[in-house]
């Protein structure tokens, strides 16, 4: 049963992820503005002109474009980039690591902070202290990566130069990788001084892109918290003589969680999404970058690279979110 | 009164919100050790307000406005905090109404029993599982070792409340507060935990008060009654008195008024309008006094 | 409550419930601080020839990166410093506010509009409508929004049409979800049937009795709304895709403070100050308009 739900979600995920590839190719080729024209140098003829346009096959018609491409995307051929000239599936993998490694951090960074806000907001919740902590958070609700992301330029960046400004590792210690995970690979090979050197850049774009899904965990699980503290068998613990606090983290704290993660699911599908400007801000290469300046150009078979990207990524949450509010309700694991 | 276990002396309550309305008028009852009380009264009567002050867990729109709750003489309404919290969860404890909301749904039932006897008793973690195990067989649950490790869910609404039953005698107290236990359960259900706790009770020589609206169930195992009706004391004694020569006209028509099982040929009488008026005007001429 | 709006009594009813509104929103002291400072921003926009002290268009290269007045090296007359241009930091701010809130206001109302219909559509008549809509609504979300706002103004061209019809055609949905699971709600309700039963027609039900329920929660949304069409504009000024580079922008004041930050870091720190109380004004408005208005109109 629970097996065929996912795969349902699949399916329709699947779907969508096509609806979508179809729309943004359809829209690229319908509307103003030819690729080839921006990259063609001024003087060319219009047989060169014709040329490049046949050899990205722009001269077909657009339902067989769309064929032609499906065709390559299916055997792991997903063009040539047209202003960067390389392989679209190359520039991918190669940036997807830098962007894999923020969002993740990202991710922890804020189901962290927004835990404990959480924790000490219920534990405060008939208070003052309550109070304020709501207040502030509420605030933080209001403020977006993006506004994130340069205030922490101007404080940690410099004001307090705590922080690189910009890239993602110090250029002179960027080889000897084998991956692109450059934060993961550093820490297992041991290569302290590289891992904190990396970590160090990725700070700011990590806090910038936590900091409002922190906000928005600390709401909603402080809500089932809340809930979960007004039930009986939280009334019962306490005549046992439990204190507050273990109250709170042992018996409320799993009952709390589910709603939370699907939610967070979500909102981590957002802050995937503000990759895009974050990396700018920071000049952090990753696809989120690249995305943009892809679009500025018009180069179609990278943004439909991305595109599909993006939608992958984004399905690829969405069922380890299912899979895991599965795994932490008891009534569906041990029914 | 010296002895008793428990003793509420003439206990006034108000509730915040409805304009001061009195939820509980001049209460007082005793317990002996070892002895069952029935507390009963339709809703609202304010047996449950008793029960929740006894327990210190009185909801905060209700306040005590006179009145002592003692606990073996102590005066629980006047204690330290610390103090009362000690007492409650070890020497008083409770059986629940609700066996589903009542135990954690996302928790096992073994720490569950488990947790008190470790955190009040100071057990090791295979002398608490001993003991609960051993808890467990008391309540006639046939497969312990599988209930200790089921969820809630898993377990029917009877077994549910037999855990809950085991969980509030593991502690050994001296008084067990039943807030109407079997209401959740299905009658057929009602009758062994009824039995059940009973026989608990006298093993382990624990005092019941019993929280209920229904008189068959206070027939079976309480040893005394007290009725209440709007918050006031309206009749109390001994059990097999009271029913077989009730003296007030109320306890008279409740009693009429309960299906008689064992007698299918007589009817059911509804408590008479008149009797209403009567407690009504009891209560108006008590309010009165109370104000003057 | 079944019978407003539906007879004479109705009529009557309605001025009681207008004053009573009035009263509730004063009385929110977050409609009053929010709504205050958006309404003074909306002022200095009108009035922005007149309240900007220096012409913000006009460069001065002798004058170019001056630091606010307290600091070392300033110069009197420009009070936040100037740009890398010479260009008075406070005026272009100034400026900048018209266009934020005319993108704020023309692209929240429209994304509203649009999403109010088709969410009214969808929980009004449910079935095929409803599942079409609903499942338009889900693959439109599938997008990641700062990429699809910014395909869609490199698609439609530069400039502040297209930067409201991208953030109108990336939020309606917004609208549209919440419009449709109050419709639904409200189309259950007794007063419905018992309108549709007396012979009202749908549009008429739709229009006197659904919509002002969903009003409160609209408007509501609707400064949500205004504060994210604030950075998202700001956002696709960042990047070079709003209006052109010469007319003050926050968004491109930001873009161009982020370069010279070294040295400049006013030009950065302004704009985006005003940016974020901005947007904060936005929702605390959007939070207070929920709060006063729903217990009055809820039934």
């Amino acid at each position: 049963m629970l097996a065929l739900q996912a795969l349902h979600r699949l399916l329709m995920a699947a779907v969508t992820l096509f609806g979508v590839a179809v729309v943004v190719f359809v829209l690229l080729r319908v509307v103003p503005g030819d690729p080839v024209a921006m990259m063609i140098a001024p003087g060319a003829s219009p047989e060169d002109v014709a040329a490049l346009r046949a050899r990205y096959g722009l001269d077909l018609s657009i339902p067989e474009q769309f064929l032609v491409w499906l065709g390559g995307v299916v055997t792991g051929d997903f063009g040539t980039s047209i202003s960067l000239r390389r392989d679209v599936l190359e520039l991918l993998s190669e940036r997807l690591p830098a962007t894999l490694e923020l969002a993740v951090a990202a991710l922890l960074v804020a189901m962290l902070v927004g835990g404990a806000v959480a924790v000490a907001g219920t534990l405060a919740r008939r208070s003052v202290l309550g109070s304020a902590i709501d207040g502030f958070n509420g605030v933080m609700l209001a403020i977006p990566d993006f506004v994130w992301a340069l205030a922490l330029v101007l404080g940690l960046g410099v004001m307090v130069p705590l922080f690189p400004l910009t890239g993602r590792i110090d250029p002179t210690a960027a080889d000897g990788f084998s991956s692109r995970f450059y934060l993961v690979e550093s820490l297992l090979t041991l290569r302290f001084e590289v891992f904190a050197d990396v970590a160090s850049h990725m700070v700011m774009p990590t806090l910038a892109l936590a900091l409002p899904l922190a906000a928005i965990i600390a709401r909603v699980l402080k809500a089932s918290l809340v809930e979960a503290m007004g039930e009986d068998y939280i009334l019962l613990a306490r005549l046992k003589g439990m204190s507050e606090t273990r109250l709170v983290l042992q018996e409320a704290l799993r009952n709390a969680v589910g709603p939370t993660l699907a939610l967070t699911g979500v909102q981590f599908t957002f802050l995937i999404g503000g990759t895009v400007i974050v990396e700018r801000i920071f000049a952090y290469p990753g696809i989120g970058n690249m995305a943009i300046d892809a679009v500025i150009n018009r180069d179609l078979p990278l943004i439909q690279g991305l595109v599909l990207m993006f939608g992958l990524l984004f399905i690829l949450v969405n069922v380890a979110v299912d899979a895991a509010v599965a795994a932490l309700n008891p009534r569906l694991r041990h029914g | 009164m010296s002895g008793q276990i428990l003793s509420v002396e003439s206990l006034s309550a108000v509730s915040l919100r409805e304009g001061g309305q009195a939820i509980l008028r001049d209460v007082s009852l005793s317990l002996a050790p070892g002895e069952v009380l029935g507390l009963v009264g339709e809703s609202g009567a304010g047996k449950s307000t008793i029960a929740k002050a006894v327990l210190g867990i009185l909801p905060s729109g209700i306040r005590i406005t006179e009145g002592r709750i003692r606990f073996e003489g102590r005066d629980m309404l006047a204690m330290p905090r610390a103090e009362v919290r000690s007492i409650l969860g070890s020497e008083i404890t409770l059986i629940p109404q609700d066996p589903l909301s009542a135990l954690n749904p996302g928790r096992r039932i073994g720490p569950q029993i488990t947790d008190g006897l470790r955190l009040r008793r100071g057990l090791s973690r295979s002398e608490a599982r001993a003991r609960a195990l051993a808890l467990l067989s008391e309540v006639h649950i046939r497969d312990p070792e599988r209930v200790l490790g089921a969820f809630p869910h898993q377990l029917s609404g009877g077994m549910r409340q037999r855990v809950l039953i085991a969980a509030a005698f593991s502690m050994e107290p001296k008084l067990v507060i039943a807030d109407e236990p079997t209401t959740a359960l299905d009658v057929t259900v009602q009758k062994q935990i009824l039995r059940l706790i009973r026989a608990m009770q006298e093993t382990h020589g624990t005092a019941v008060v019993f929280v209920t609206h229904d008189l068959g169930v206070v027939a079976q195992i309480c040893d005394r009654v007290t009725l209440l009706y709007a918050g006031r004391v309206i009749e109390s004694g001994h059990t097999a008195d009271m029913l077989q020569r009730p003296a007030h006209p109320y306890t008279r028509a409740l009693i009429a008024s309960s299906p008689r099982y064992d007698r299918p040929d007589v009817g059911l009488a509804p408590v008479p309008e008149s009797v209403f008026e009567g407690l009504r005007a009891e209560i108006a001429a008590f309010d009165r006094e109370r104000r003057a | 409550m079944a019978d407003a709006g539906l007879d004479a009594a109705g009529a009557r009813a309605a001025p009681r419930r207008r004053s009573r509104t009035g009263a509730a929103l004063l009385a929110e002291p977050k409609v009053l601080v929010g709504g205050g400072f958006i309404l003074l921003l909306v002022l200095v926009a009108l009035f922005a020839p007149w309240i900007a002290p220096k012409d913000p268009l006009e460069q001065d290269l002798m004058l170019g990166t001056l630091p606010p007045v307290g600091f070392a090296g300033t110069e009197p007359g420009y009070l936040l410093g100037t740009d890398d241009l010479g260009r008075d930091v406070l005026s272009r701010i100034v400026f900048g506010a018209r266009v934020a809130l005319t993108v704020a206001f023309v692209a929240a109302s429209l994304a509203a509009l649009i999403g109010t219909v088709l969410g009214l559509a969808a929980g009004w008549f449910g079935g095929r409508v409803d599942a079409a809509i609903s499942r338009l609504v889900e693959i439109w979300m599938a997008f990641p929004p700062v990429l699809l706002s910014i395909l869609l103004v490199a698609i439609l061209g530069a400039g502040l049409h297209s930067v409201i019809a991208a953030i109108v055609i990336i939020d309606w949905t917004r609208f549209c979800r919440v419009v449709r699971a109050e419709t639904m709600a409200q189309a259950r309700m007794d007063y419905v049937t018992a309108a549709r039963t007396v012979g009202f027609p749908g549009f008429t039900i739709l229009t006197r009795e659904v919509l002002p329920n969903v009003a409160p929660v609209l408007l509501a949304l609707v400064s949500l709304e205004m504060g994210i069409a604030v950075i998202v504009e700001a956002i696709l000024s960042f990047v070079g895709l709003s209006v052109s580079s010469d007319t003050p922008t926050w968004g491109g004041m930001i873009a161009q403070g982020r370069q010279i930050v070294h040295h400049g870091w006013w030009v950065l720190a302004f704009p985006l100050l005003v940016l974020t109380l901005t947007v904060l004004a936005f929702n605390m408005l959007g939070d207070g308009l929920r709060r006063a208005l729903d217990p009055v109109m809820r039934r």
